[in-house]
């Protein structure tokens, strides 16, 4: 293992090294550096071209030039390691790259993320129930997806999500007949979604078209979308049914000392409600709310580990998975909590939902309201590159659980007795995963491609300005700090790729 | 049709026939390898329609406002141009109305400027079909040969081919995109398309390589080697035919993604350069005018969406027809109508299969 990863890193290092000089020319003979000076009237225009030919050493052909410039990367140069050079303007590149990367990395990592789990869930769910109008129903959709531009994406979602929702706001008014519509849709999807005689269809369709208009109808009446919150109550209620839901899927609800622990999570986060609302929520920086998701992970882990009985490993994973859901609720309601201060604040006056840059300048606030000023922000970005990357997702995912469904060990998992459950997720979706692996990794390129669109259509000033800028101004220095990232990035998800394949499929061989 | 029962390999009596084989074969007996594809094909519903609209939308493109292909210069039916501004009608608002029906001067409206958004959509539309037939055809030639090299004597080719396919597949296709239009974009954009082909062989490369691999394995490789075949004779007339498939669905993919790369590379500004126009290049100019002109976005991005919509279904529709286990199952009221006895012959072996999984 060791000895091809080490290969594998080597052979990954020169290809990187070779794509590294061919964009670094590539950019150097895109234009013309001084284009801007030779049509300036400046009078001391000759010594601003003598002066912009010393600072990027213009005078040193573009193929030796990258010596000069990975020489700086390497720390050769005695400037430091790590030294990307300066731009046009004489600005260090590290420094704005390292204002750059923060938003573009949150971006491109969380629309990664939404679009892999999307997209398992709804390939697999369509897998399952194909040929039914559901599938038919999303696999129109993910065509369509595909065939999309995502700058034509994201001006709809500026016109249409952005500025509709905000005006929306100001006076939150649902009326009756959007009721009507959300209720039937609901119980059309769920209908289709869950199988049954044309009875228990019917059954679903009230129980989901009850239920959307009976939360609807509630949050109408609580002026909800004014003073959004769960509640004890709706976190309680949530909190239980994430147990049940996630011991059902991930051990069965057979499995007592599962379903028992995740109870147990449950019960210490409802406990645990009113001390974080009112107590020490105040206290968080942003950091100590990751390592608090942590530590619930752990905590849950532990309850799962030390009430499992003699196999206390899926018991523990099932308490693992349902405390951080039920933590993830509450956050989601302390996040909630501030959105009344954060609408009201005299930076956003009541239009929360951004359609420009990645955070509102000059807005302070607790972590809290912070962290709802990214979410409004990240929202249709994100919005935009998962409806584009995760239509392709579901697509493959759904091809594979196929293949998979249709193999002999699949009929011999059935004939043994075992349930619908242990054979769809024991059985299929594990072997199902191996080619998707492979895809996703391949995939990440692409989506941090479609980021740099989508950062210029909602201004955000992250790594695609960097490479806009700089290609703009034939400047390959910000182009390859740009480079550097996405393309280390790529390498290395597809050097994991490999691993993963190699550790879900034991027929291959990496020694 | 007579029903003499066909020897099956494997079987060593004449009249033991695999059940699923036999009604497999009366489908497709006596077709040639092509024959059942396009009947594959026509059968795919969703395929037929895209090709219909897609067919249309070009017929529609070339015929309406002419084309213009270096001096080369035909006239059209539509009575405007995409480059000359006439006096602005109506405010600019478009005059397609379906309730009554009515298409008017300007059914898609004009611009600021006064220009018909029709021609300026027709010529758009024009410029991204060109682009996706040219990056098609230079992308599918440079992976198919490349792959076939590279799978076919393996060895240093492959090694250097695939290490320099990697290099290429490290830069994201838009970085590479953009950093070439900036240089070709001026030159007009079948340059451009040119330029596109030359960066996006490489997913077509690694396939057909793979496609290669396997396949030389195969018996009748060894047979046309037997019987004395060249090296050029085996690549291109005996394992080339066996992988065309995967050839034709990845290069009609390609083709889709080469549209939305085209539109986004003008978006940006990397791509096709006025005074020529394309339909990334429409909306990118017009998306501050949303508010007050809806119009000069909303058709540029449905024709967008139109042809590549046709091309993945098409794509889909090809996948089907190439790889028979990826068939379409026939509905629950067709199959209890097959039970029932009226046994269509393309049916029942859906049925079966149907029935045994």
């Amino acid at each position: 293992m060791a000895t091809f990863v080490t290969r594998r890193l080597i052979a990954s290092i020169f290809i990187f090294l070779a794509a590294t000089y061919l964009m670094y020319n590539l950019v150097a003979l895109s234009g013309d550096p001084l284009a801007d000076l030779r049509d300036s009237t400046a009078p001391n225009k000759l010594q601003l071209i003598e002066a912009r030919t010393v600072l990027l050493n213009l005078d040193v052909p573009p193929f030796l030039r990258y010596f000069i410039w990975i020489g700086g990367v390497l720390g050769l140069r005695g400037t430091g390691f790590f030294d990307l050079g300066v731009t046009v303007q004489n600005q260090p590149v590290n420094v704005l790259l390292s204002q750059a990367i923060g938003s573009t990395l949150q971006l491109v990592t969380i629309a990664a993320v939404l679009a892999i789990i999307l997209g398992l869930v709804v390939g697999i769910t369509t897998a399952l129930r194909q040929y039914s109008g559901y599938d038919y129903g999303v696999t129109f959709l993910a065509f369509l997806f595909f065939s999309l531009p995502i700058f034509w994406v994201a001006v709809l979602l500026k016109q249409y999500v952005a500025i509709g929702f905000n005006d929306f706001l100001r006076d939150p008014q649902i009326a009756w007949w959007v009721i009507a519509i959300f209720a039937v849709v609901s119980g059309v999807i769920w209908a289709s979604v869950i199988p049954g005689a044309p009875r228990r269809k019917l059954l679903t369709f009230a129980i989901a078209a009850g239920s959307a208009a009976a939360v609807l109808t509630y949050m109408q009446l609580t002026d909800w979308f004014s003073y959004p919150h769960i509640g004890i109550v709706g976190v309680a209620i949530s909190a239980v049914g994430i147990a049940f839901g996630v011991t059902a899927i991930s051990t069965g609800l057979k499995r007592r000392t599962a379903l028992r622990a995740s109870l147990i999570v449950a019960g210490v986060g409802i406990a645990l409600y009113y001390p974080f609302m009112l107590g020490f929520s105040f206290y968080l920086a942003p950091w100590s709310i990751a390592l608090l998701a942590l530590v619930t992970i752990g905590v849950s882990f532990g309850i799962g580990w030390f009430t499992g009985g003699n196999d206390p490993a899926p018991v523990a994973r099932t308490a693992a998975i349902t405390g951080f859901l039920v933590a993830a609720v509450i956050a989601l309601d302390r996040y909630m909590s501030v959105w009344d201060d954060y609408t009201q604040s005299s930076r956003i006056n009541g239009r929360p939902i951004a359609t420009i840059g990645s955070q509102t300048p000059g807005l302070e606030g607790s972590v809290w309201v912070l962290g709802v000023d990214t979410f409004t922000h990240l929202l249709l970005p994100t919005i935009a590159l998962v409806l584009i990357s995760f239509a392709g997702y579901t697509r493959y995912s759904r091809a594979s659980l196929l293949e998979v469904m249709n193999q002999d060990y699949i009929r011999t998992a059935r004939a043994k007795g075992l349930t619908e459950r242990t054979v769809v997720m024991r059985h299929a979706f594990r072997n199902a995963l191996i080619p998707i692996a492979t895809i996703v990794a391949f995939d990440v390129g692409s989506i941090i491609g479609g980021a740099v669109i989508t950062e210029r259509v909602f201004g955000w000033t992250g790594m695609g300005a960097l490479f806009q800028n700089g290609l703009d101004k034939v400047d390959p220095n910000p182009v390859m700090a740009f480079f550097l990232v996405t393309g280390s990035l790529a390498i290395i998800f597809n050097l994991i790729a490999d691993l993963v394949y190699a550790g879900l499929d034991p027929r291959i061989r990496v020694a | 049709m007579s029903n003499i029962p066909v020897q099956q390999p494997g079987h060593s009596e004449p009249g033991v026939t695999d059940s699923e084989n036999s009604i497999e074969l009366k489908n497709v007996r006596g077709l040639s390898q092509a024959q059942i594809v396009r009947k594959r094909f026509f059968r795919h519903r969703g395929a037929l329609v895209a090709m219909i609209v897609l067919v249309f939308v070009i017929v529609l493109a070339f015929t309406s406002v002419g084309t213009v292909i270096g001096d080369f210069k035909t006239g059209g039916w539509w009575a405007y141009t995409w480059n000359i501004a006439v006096a602005i009608e109506n405010g600019g608002r478009p005059t397609l109305s379906l309730f009554p029906f009515a298409i008017g001067n300007h059914p898609f409206g004009q611009d600021e400027v006064g220009r018909d958004i029709f021609a300026v959509v027709m010529r758009g539309t024009q410029q991204s079909l060109m682009i996706m037939v040219i990056v098609g055809a230079i992308a599918t030639t440079i992976g198919t040969v490349v792959g076939a090299i590279s799978g076919f004597y393996r060895g240093w080719p492959d090694s250097v081919l695939m290490r320099f396919t990697d290099v290429i597949i490290t830069i994201p296709v838009i970085v590479i995109g953009a950093v070439l239009g900036r240089r070709f974009g001026d030159f007009g954009a079948p340059i451009l398309a040119i330029i596109l082909g030359l960066v996006l062989w490489t997913g077509m490369a690694r396939l057909v390589r793979g496609e290669f691999l396997s396949l030389r394995e195969r018996e009748f490789v060894d047979a046309a080697r037997v019987a004395g075949a060249r090296d050029r004779r085996i690549i291109f007339r005996h394992i080339l035919p066996n992988a065309v498939g995967v050839i034709i669905v990845n290069a009609t993919l390609l083709m889709a993604a080469a549209i939305l790369i085209e539109t986004g590379l003008s978006f940006l500004g990397y791509g096709v350069q006025a005074p020529d126009t394309s339909l990334g290049k429409i909306i990118s100019e017009n998306q501050a005018a949303f508010g007050t002109r809806p119009w000069l976005f909303w058709w540029p991005g449905l024709f967008i969406i139109t042809i590549a919509l046709c091309v993945n279904f098409i794509g889909d529709g090809m996948r089907d027809a190439f790889d028979p286990r990826q068939r379409r199952m026939p509905s629950d009221r067709l199959l209890r109508r097959a039970k029932l006895g009226e046994v269509d012959p393309g049916l029942s072996a859906a049925v079966t299969r149907r029935a045994r999984s």
